[in-house]
């Protein structure tokens, strides 16, 4: 019978994430999946810009600091010059999907042998809340303050479903961690997204619906209910999965 | 010794080729050589020309306001160049393109007219008449061994293009014995 | 050795050959496709990497990725794609990333025009990205130098950790000359930095935020003391400063129709040296003082509305006079053009 241990891949440190913000869990899934997956000496972690770019504070594996958006672009790199390495990128919607939209979906054409997580919250978190790629319609943010309006700023954007079209995505899903029941599959879903690099066959990629009660000025279990609402437009589910 | 040499014509005479290749040549003869190609929205077609410098010390300036010979394939290169053109200096010019009574407003310089586009016609080759001005060039200037530029030719040529050696070769000795027995003849007289 | 007579872009990309460069990422740009080109036939054969970007943004930041690995990477460009690669360079240089770059650079400002140009010397030597930082920065004269120089980048920027940059333009790039191949001896430096799995030791972390009070100061006079110690680096070639009452001085590809020039005034009789800056970072302050100690005059030349000429200034503290011939991009200058300049400054002098 196996009793609950602490991940090794994850230091001692406490995270210095808001409450009830999900990143805690999505961080502690991740170090699960690489310590399962027994490649924490062959990770290589790329830390974008925006709340989880101290990942090297948490984790004990090699991670690189890479530009705003250019977190796809810089494991390719990592990727293609030692292709031993087991190479991953964490990053936010607005990093991933705005300033970084190029990057990811050109990694994700070339069918490139990483991991994406992208942490989609809706808004861009460190900032203060501002509008992101992914806000949904009349959604407050501190740069849309009477809601986004569809006239002005269009609708959100739905990276898992334009990555499933993508020959050269392996695996790609949308997950949430508000209950255990999904907790549990999202983790799947980040084992799956692995073995599509450790298995040479694609780009992997799991989006992370992420509840951030501060920008959404919710508390921690409202927020984690709000959650619910974005599967609405964001429905979970494996768009692709060829693992 | 210091050649300086501007070759000029349309864009597909083959005017960047046979700088190249003059280059090739010089470098295999020993010389210091440069070879510069005109940079610039004149590269897409439209007039060309690139400037080759063959020297027996090492070359400071690859770019030359005033050359000692010129190359000049059609008539718009031969209006912008010879005025160029050191006093005395060579100008080896196309006569299947530029008339040669526009020779007489330069008295002070040497001029070859050579047919080199009908020469390589006759060889069945009508797009190297650049390979019998460059024969004509190294004939008169002797700057270079002609058994250089033959043998150079085989490091210019792309592989895919390795069938025209021949035909290259063949229209170069074409324009270098035109120009040999030209100098002849006027030596006689 | 029997010597190949190559353009100067491919001569930069066989001098990185020869560094034993693994990696190349770059982006489609005139005028310097010759290296991408030339890369993309030889790097597989060696067993190396070519991928072609779908943004300058993307390449320098494949080549950010790469090199965080330990293994010798580079990308190329030209001016315009050199400005959208800013931003990651001020991440190279803080995340103390060996990476090389080449920048054949072209007319500016904006769009310009694709003939040879120094306008990019600022941005290369002032760091174009945000922050105090500074690449190493080459500059080649010769196809020899050019594939020397290339080579040599790749030792300097392991040698400091600290990203180096070969400047050139496209009148360098474009023109052929002879090229000797030699094997060169390059030192290799402990790598005990890069990213290569944690196995047998802790994890490593390559970054640049610092929030820490006090962290980012630290942070910034370390660096700092990395730029000085690379002064020993500085290089210039100077020719005739015997008796030269008037210095001649232009790096690059310009340097060599200066240099003509100033043979043409020597063989006249006209007291000239000439200086060349072979590094551009760190600038070779040292010759420019002492000629301006023994009251030599300088002018500087350049292919731009004058840049190198502050870094001139700067050297001589005002013990001489400096001049300025500038030709903002369009024609190359002639040899005559400067002679002329040469013979008006030493009269103006006398």
């Amino acid at each position: 019978m196996k009793a609950f241990t602490f991940p090794q891949v994850l230091t001692d440190r406490s995270f210095h994430y808001c409450p009830g913000c999900h990143h805690g869990i999505a961080h502690r899934l991740l170090a699960e999946v690489l310590e399962e997956l027994g490649v924490q000496e062959r990770a290589y972690g790329v830390a974008s810009i925006g709340c989880a770019c101290f990942l090297y504070y948490y984790f004990d594996v090699d991670i690189c600091e890479a530009p705003h958006g250019r977190a796809c672009a810089a494991a390719t790199g990592a990727k293609r010059a030692r292709p031993e390495l087991v190479v991953f990128t964490y990053q936010g919607d607005g990093d991933f999907a705005a300033i970084g939209l190029t990057e990811s979906l050109h990694a994700a054409a070339r069918g490139e042998r990483i991991t994406a997580i992208m942490i989609n919250n809706t808004v861009y978190g460190m900032t203060g809340g501002q509008l992101s790629p992914t806000t949904l319609p009349g959604q407050r943010t501190t740069t849309t303050p009477e809601g986004r309006d569809p006239r002005v700023y269009g609708y959100p954007l739905k990276v898992a479903e334009i990555l499933a079209g993508f020959p050269g995505v392996a695996f790609c899903a949308r997950v949430a961690v508000n209950t255990p029941k999904r907790v549990r599959e999202a983790k799947e879903a980040l084992r799956k997204a692995f073995l599509a690099q450790i298995e040479n066959r694609g780009f992997g990629y799991v989006e992370f619906l992420s509840a951030c009660p501060v920008n959404w000025k919710l508390d921690a279990v409202r927020a984690a209910e709000k959650v619910n609402e974005l599967t609405e437009t964001f429905p979970l589910g494996v768009f692709r999965d060829e693992v | 010794m210091k050649f300086e040499v501007i070759l000029a014509g349309f864009g597909g005479q083959g005017i960047l080729f046979a700088g190249n290749l003059l280059a090739q040549a010089g470098m295999e003869a020993g010389l210091h050589v440069t070879f510069l190609p005109v940079y610039g929205p004149e590269m897409r077609g439209g007039t060309c020309n690139c400037t080759v410098v063959l020297s027996d010390r090492e070359i400071a300036s690859p770019v030359v306001t005033r050359p000692s010979a010129l190359l000049t394939m059609n008539r718009p290169s031969f209006e912008k160049f010879v005025p160029r053109l050191k006093h005395r200096g060579l100008a080896v010019v196309n006569r299947s393109l530029v008339p040669e009574a526009l020779a007489e407003g330069f008295p002070d310089r040497k001029f070859l007219f050579i047919p080199a586009d009908e020469l390589a016609e006759e060889e069945g080759f009508p797009g190297l008449g650049n390979m019998a001005a460059l024969g004509a060039l190294v004939a008169v200037s002797r700057v270079v061994p002609p058994e250089k530029v033959l043998s150079g030719l085989k490091a210019i040529l792309p592989p895919e293009r390795a069938h025209l050696l021949e035909p290259n070769r063949r229209v170069f000795r074409r324009g270098y014995e035109f120009a040999l027995k030209k100098a002849s003849t006027a030596s006689r007289r | 050795m029997k010597p190949i007579l190559v353009k100067g872009s491919e001569a930069i990309a066989l001098g990185a050959l020869e560094a034993g460069c693994r990696c190349y990422f770059g982006y489609p740009i005139t005028p310097q496709n010759e290296i991408p080109e030339l890369m993309a036939r030889e790097l597989p054969k060696r067993g190396g990497v070519f991928l072609q970007a779908e943004s300058e943004l993307a390449a320098v930041n494949m080549l950010l990725g790469a090199a965080s690995t330990g293994v010798r990477a580079m990308t190329s460009s030209s001016s315009p794609g050199i400005s959208l690669m800013a931003e990651t360079f001020s991440y190279l240089a803080a995340l103390e990333l060996p990476a090389v770059v080449v920048n054949v650079s072209r007319g500016g400002p904006g769009l310009g025009g694709i003939e040879a140009s120094q306008g990019d010397y600022f941005q290369a030597t002032r760091g174009a990205g945000h922050g105090d930082y500074h690449f190493l920065v080459l500059s080649p004269a010769s196809i020899q130098e050019a594939y020397e120089l290339t080579a040599k980048a790749f030792e300097l920027a392991e040698k400091y950790r600290q990203p180096a940059m070969i400047l050139t333009d496209a009148l360098l790039g474009q023109m052929k000359e002879p090229l000797r191949p030699r094997k060169l001896r390059l030192k290799k430096y402990p790598k005990d930095w890069a990213l290569t799995g944690a196995k047998g030791r802790p994890g490593r972390t390559l970054r640049s935020l610092y929030l820490g009070p006090g962290e980012l100061r630290a942070r910034n006079e370390l660096l700092q003391k990395k730029y000085r110690a690379m002064r020993r680096e500085a290089r210039a070639k100077v020719l005739y400063a015997e008796d030269a009452e008037l210095a001649v001085t232009a790096f690059g590809s310009l340097s060599r129709i200066v240099k003509e020039a100033v043979e043409m005034a020597r063989e006249k009789g006209y007291p000239v040296a000439f200086v060349r800056p072979v590094t551009l970072f760190p600038f070779p302050e040292k010759p420019f003082r002492e000629l301006a100690a023994r009251g030599v005059r300088f002018l500087v030349v350049e292919l731009n509305c004058g840049q190198m000429v502050e870094d001139v200034r700067l050297s001589v503290c005002g013990r001489s006079e400096v001049e300025l011939q500038a030709f903002p991009p369009s024609d190359l200058p002639a040899p005559e053009d400067i002679y002329r300049r040469i013979k008006r400054c030493l009269a103006a002098g006398k």
